[in-house]
């Protein structure tokens, strides 16, 4: 119990950096525009949040996120060209996921979903939209509560491969799953 | 003098209120030209004041705006015989032997100080008569959209069709490479000049939408690590957000009147079309499909619809009417059909087309279903209609970097706007009646 408690104060002082570091990092002017230089200004929401081990919970602690070993290691799950369905090797991963939210009622995840570059960017949202949905059935078949799960679509707007060939789609059709601190 | 009040009006509201810096942040290359294009002279306009030269090439301008179109050939300035600034000092002989139908002669005076006066004329070379003529002052800072504006008067008086010069571009300013990673809504001149950023986030904007009289663009933001759509005034940089639902918002798109949204929302669980009420904050849901449907755009009479759905497996265009009811596909040619875009007559739709692993801009014919692919990248995005319908911008891809470019409707003038920094994408290109 103490530790799910530290794990959702972790949690909580995460969510406010990000809060502060966005409403600080954003601009907007009329004509002329007040354009700053500010570098860095955003750091807090992106660097700003350590976390340390929490010790055990139920059958996964949220250390072993930074396990290699661990299938919990895993976060990102690839997809095939407009499609969102989870590969079969992908299934453990998720299903890993699903028992360490389970075990942590208090654990929440964002499924931030991605697409590649082609087509156009709205749609694209609607792609990374379905993917993240198609995460968060598997998550919530296996034990994981609905509130436990947000989800995000970026569509093609951060890709982590910036080249314009298969190499670098295939890396960018994902989910990833994103814990608070992680 | 009309056109004079109205330049002033717009000087006096402010539009110019950045003191005169034209940065050329976009540069203007043309990729591929045109047969059939209209001769015109455009003699360097005269100059009289106490700096060595006027503060912008005024005819310059001019004579770039008119080359972009596509519909005119301006005629090499070194190989002109004369270069008369008054209709006065014009030898007709000189140009008819050069071929040229058309010349434009000016001059650019200081008034006082930061204000001047433009005069110029529009001649029909052939009957050795003035098609217009007009004196126009203005402030300093206004000078490049008076010479915008002079080049829509002698558009329209040589097509019939109004100019779409004087107007503005909004576009997405993606800098990854800097840390934190930046994202700026700026705000352009048609041809790339006098960029002033509107918003910028270390997170993504998208699909900036221009309000039907120009004051407002609303756009989706992430900067709360989710999406939100918000509608900003330009003249004053305040905003309100708009929509904020659990899971997607996006895909704005005004009403004509604009007095409604349409937009992407999937708070039911997956993507669907919605209308905002801005006056009363009402939301209607218009579709409702297991299907991804999105990037919903008014039909210019306001009746109706048109949306990308893969309810049919892939990626198409819908067309429902905006009190709902069944929706219609419109597009069977191409693997991939996607934001559709009315040209302000309402006659033509452009679109995204995946072919072959080829996306590009496509522009079909509405009363006949005739398709015509306009563009020739790979990549080729957000497809957007000159306020005179005459060009579209869209985005594309060059040497790596996403670049905007310009085509004429009927895809035979191609011409490339390169920011120096960052990726550019999703133009947006203003209404025509600027406040």
């Amino acid at each position: 119990m103490k530790t799910i408690l530290k794990t959702t104060s972790v949690f909580f002082a995460c969510a406010m950096l990000v809060a502060c570091g966005t409403s600080s990092g954003v601009r907007t002017g009329g004509e002329p525009a007040a354009v700053e230089d500010r570098t860095g200004a955003a750091a807090g929401a992106e660097d700003g949040v350590v976390t340390a081990g929490v010790g055990t919970v139920g059958s996964f602690t949220l250390a072993e996120l930074n396990n290699p070993a661990s299938p919990l290691f895993k976060r990102v799950i690839y997809f095939e060209y407009d499609s969102d369905e989870v590969a079969a090797e992908d299934r453990e991963t998720v299903a890993a996921h699903a028992r360490l939210l389970a075990a942590n009622p208090g654990v929440t995840v964002t499924l931030e979903g991605h697409a590649d570059e082609r087509g156009s960017r709205e749609y694209n949202i609607g792609l990374g939209d379905r993917r993240a949905q198609a995460v968060r059935k598997l998550l919530e078949f296996q034990g994981a509560s609905n509130s436990q799960i947000l989800t995000v679509s970026y569509g093609e707007e951060r890709p982590v491969a910036e080249g314009h060939d298969e190499s670098a789609w295939r890396l960018n059709r994902r989910v990833e799953l994103v814990y608070p601190g992680q | 003098m009309n056109y004079a009040v109205r330049i002033l009006l717009a000087s006096l509201l402010g539009l110019m209120a950045l003191a005169g810096t034209a940065r050329a942040a976009l540069t203007i290359e043309i990729t591929q030209g045109v047969q059939g294009a209209l001769p015109i002279a455009i003699v360097p306009f005269g100059w009289t004041g106490p700096a060595p030269n006027a503060p912008e090439d005024v005819s310059g301008i001019i004579a770039a705006d008119l080359r972009r179109s596509g519909r005119f050939v301006p005629f090499p300035e070194q190989d002109m015989l004369s270069r008369p600034h008054s209709a006065a000092e014009v030898n007709f002989k000189d140009w008819r032997v050069l071929g040229q139908e058309s010349l434009v002669v000016g001059q650019v005076n200081a008034t006082g100080p930061d204000s001047y006066e433009i005069r110029f004329q529009l001649l029909d070379v052939f009957k050795g008569s003035q098609l217009a003529g007009y004196s126009i002052p203005v402030r300093g800072a206004a000078l490049r959209r008076a010479a915008h504006h002079i080049a829509d008067i002698i558009y329209e008086k040589l097509t019939g069709e109004p100019g779409a010069f004087n107007t503005r571009i909004a576009y997405v300013v993606a800098k990854k490479h800097v840390n934190p990673p930046r994202y700026e809504l700026q705000v352009a001149d048609s041809d790339g000049y006098n960029p002033e950023t509107v918003v910028a986030s270390p997170q993504p904007i998208m699909s900036p939408a221009w309000s039907p009289d120009g004051s407002h663009i609303a756009y989706v933001s992430f900067e709360k690590r989710r999406a939100e759509v918000f509608v900003q005034n330009l003249a004053m940089g305040t905003r309100e957000s708009v929509a904020a639902f659990p899971g997607i918002n996006g895909a704005p798109a005004w009403s004509p009147d604009g007095k409604k949204l349409a937009l992407t929302l999937s708070q039911d669980g997956n993507p669907e079309i919605y209308l905002l009420d801005l006056g009363s904050k009402a939301l209607t849901r218009l579709t409702d499909s297991a299907a991804i449907d999105t990037e919903p755009v008014f039909s210019p009479d306001g009746k109706e619809i048109v949306f990308t759905s893969d309810r049919g497996g892939r990626p198409q265009l819908y067309r429902i009417p905006v009190s709902g009811g069944r929706a219609q596909r419109l597009t069977f040619e191409g693997e991939y059909n996607a934001r559709g875009r009315f040209s302000p007559d309402g006659k033509r739709l452009a679109m995204v087309q995946g072919q072959g692993g080829k996306y590009r801009i496509a522009v079909m014919e509405l009363d006949s279903g005739t398709v015509r692919v306009v563009s020739n990248g790979a990549l080729d995005e957000s497809p957007s209609f000159a306020p005179n319908g005459s060009m579209l911008m869209y985005a594309t891809e060059a040497r790596g970097r996403g670049v905007l470019a310009v085509t004429s409707v009927d895809g035979r003038v191609q011409q490339r706007l390169a920011l120096q920094e960052g990726d550019v994408r999703e133009p947006a290109w203003s209404p025509i009646n600027l406040k």
